[in-house]
């Protein structure tokens, strides 16, 4: 496992030596996020009944941050490696697909959840959402950083430019992240757009995130966790194909 | 065992056909040159050996090992240096070599690690960064990423393109050392002089095919564009001769041979026509020379 370890460390430290854009750039995204829509929307609206908007708001952002770098992660490291051609120095040793496999997304949950943590960690200073049940929490964030992790390294290998990279983080993951009940409660949505949410693997993540908060969520956790693993099994399965046939790595 | 053998092996692009049906070995402990002109195939052939391209048919083992079905093997027993200069500006010399220590499972590695710094004069770089090394700099930390792991076989696909002399010289006396030590040693290069001076065995590829293999000392005696040259005292060249001549620089003829036992009938016709001889000698090919006549389809081995 040598081999592995190695990566994971690389991976880890690639970003970590960038932590100004890759973990603190994040959090503050979302702490201007929550000024504004915690003002504009904290005396208006209550989601869940005695739930004020800003705690509501906070495990969203939090992990709407998680999943968003999940996905840059595994992504951008990839296409760099490919674009400046040192990616063959992970080509030419006898790593495993799994050690590959592992090595990238790990990492990239890894930093999902740091930034997600340091999410939380400053929106303490607005409000203290409560902690209904803290297993639920760790369970979807991992899960959700998984996921994307996976679909990162996907749309890495898949994509030959960056423009092609772009295309797939802002036709689907910002779709599916903003649409995914972050900022609201899909009962607030007409009945069409709550249908349309229902398909959506990304609602069901932040849905059993926010359930661990505050012990009343849109859909059983329980279900959001059958959705999310299902995602995250398939997605898994077709990376590691990937990987293994050598799809757009090796010719 | 072979180094490396190469089975049959095919490779198609699209339409494009950059492999047709190349089989050869490369024996264990051989310094051995890889020479074709651009498009000829080398770099698809390496490509394969490395498991960064996969035929379309055929097999290819290193050191008994399959590259496909036994890649892990495989790839341990090699070091690839690949043609294009690339490096992660993320990391220090340093930091380059040991991740890729770690990659082929080796721990504590610095002990080796420095001494390939020193070989490729590197030491007072170890901890600068990738991306303030000059191009050349940068090619010797792909030399050293390539032998972290001490590979049996070394690969190196056109290692001094582009790269100064120093360079060239430095790796080199390193290389020749490791094929000294044991070490097999595979070399694609333009500079046909390195092929020459370094290799004992040579293999030709021309558009995806291999079109010679053999020991140098063999192919150049193949070679048989000699060329005979001569420095007249007095009188000139007898017309008859008019045909022959490749070149004439300052009373020095240069005159093609298809065969030696035309030296003899050549210079009785100068004799003949009353001229006199100041200087005679006979040009070996060198491997350029042999190159050229092989690429323009003369003498193919098939």
């Amino acid at each position: 496992m040598q081999g592995f370890s190695t990566l994971f460390y690389k991976e880890l430290l690639r970003f970590w030596k960038v932590s100004f854009q890759t973990v603190l750039a994040p959090i503050l995204t979302a702490l201007l996020y929550l000024l504004i829509f915690a003002h504009v929307l904290d005396a208006h609206v209550e989601p869940y009944p005695g739930v004020r908007y800003t705690a509501f708001l906070i495990p969203g952002l939090a992990m709407m941050s998680m999943l968003q770098n999940a996905f840059s992660n595994t992504s951008s490291s990839i296409i760099q490696s490919k674009i400046t051609g040192n990616l063959v120095f992970i080509l030419l040793p006898p790593l495993s697909h799994f050690e590959f496999f592992a090595a990238y997304v790990l990492a990239a949950v890894l930093r999902g959840v740091v930034v997600g943590a340091g999410v939380l960690l400053v929106t303490l200073f607005f409000t203290i959402p409560p902690v209904q049940h803290p297993l639920w929490i760790i369970v979807f964030a991992l899960l959700g950083s998984s996921i994307m992790a996976i679909l990162g390294l996907i749309a890495g290998i898949w994509a030959e430019k960056f423009d092609q990279l772009a295309a797939f983080q802002n036709f689907l993951i910002m779709p599916l992240t903003f649409l995914s009940g972050v900022f609201y409660s899909i009962h607030s949505l007409p009945p069409f757009w709550q249908g349309v949410s229902n398909w959506n693997p990304v609602f069901y993540v932040i849905d059993g995130f926010r359930y661990g908060f505050f012990g009343q969520a849109d859909v059983s956790p329980w279900l959001s966790l059958s959705v999310g693993g299902f995602t995250l099994l398939a997605l898994a399965t077709l990376g590691w194909q990937l990987i293994k046939s050598g799809y757009k790595l090796r010719h | 065992m072979s180094a490396i053998q190469f089975q049959n092996i095919v490779k198609h692009y699209g339409d494009l056909q950059a492999l047709n049906n190349v089989s050869f070995n490369v024996e264990e402990g051989d310094f051995f040159a890889l020479l074709g002109p651009n498009g000829a195939g080398k770099t698809t052939l390496i490509s394969i050996l490395g498991g960064l391209a996969r035929a379309s048919s055929g097999q290819v083992s290193i050191m008994g090992r399959d590259v496909v079905a036994d890649y892990r093997d495989a790839r341990r027993a090699v070091g690839i240096v690949p043609q294009e200069l690339v490096f992660d500006p993320f990391f220090t010399v340093r930091e380059t070599l040991r991740f890729q220590s770690g990659y082929f499972g080796l721990k504590q590695n610095d002990a080796w690690i420095d001494e390939i710094l020193e070989n490729l004069g590197l030491t007072n770089k170890a901890n600068a960064n990738m991306r303030a090394l000059s191009g050349g700099m940068k090619r010797r930390v792909m030399v050293a990423q390539a032998l972290v792991h001490r590979p049996p076989v070394i690969v190196l696909d056109e290692p001094t393109a582009g790269v100064d002399v120093e360079l060239r010289q430095t790796l080199w006396a390193f290389v020749r050392r490791l094929n000294e030590q044991g070490h097999t040693i595979v070399l694609t290069t333009h500079y046909l002089e390195e092929a020459e001076e370094l290799c004992n065995r040579i293999a030709m590829l021309k558009q995806g095919r291999l079109i010679a293999l053999e020991d140098k000392a063999k192919l150049m005696n193949r070679g048989k564009a000699r060329t005979l040259r001569v420095r007249l005292a007095g009188g000139n060249l007898p017309l008859s001769l008019a045909d022959q001549v490749l070149a004439e620089k300052e009373g020095q003829y240069e005159l093609r041979l298809s065969d030696l036992s035309e030296v003899e009938g050549i210079l009785e016709q100068i004799r003949m026509h009353g001229a006199t001889l100041r200087d005679v000698e006979i040009a070996k090919p060198d491997l350029e020379d042999i190159f050229v006549e092989m690429m323009q389809g003369r003498g193919a081995a098939g």
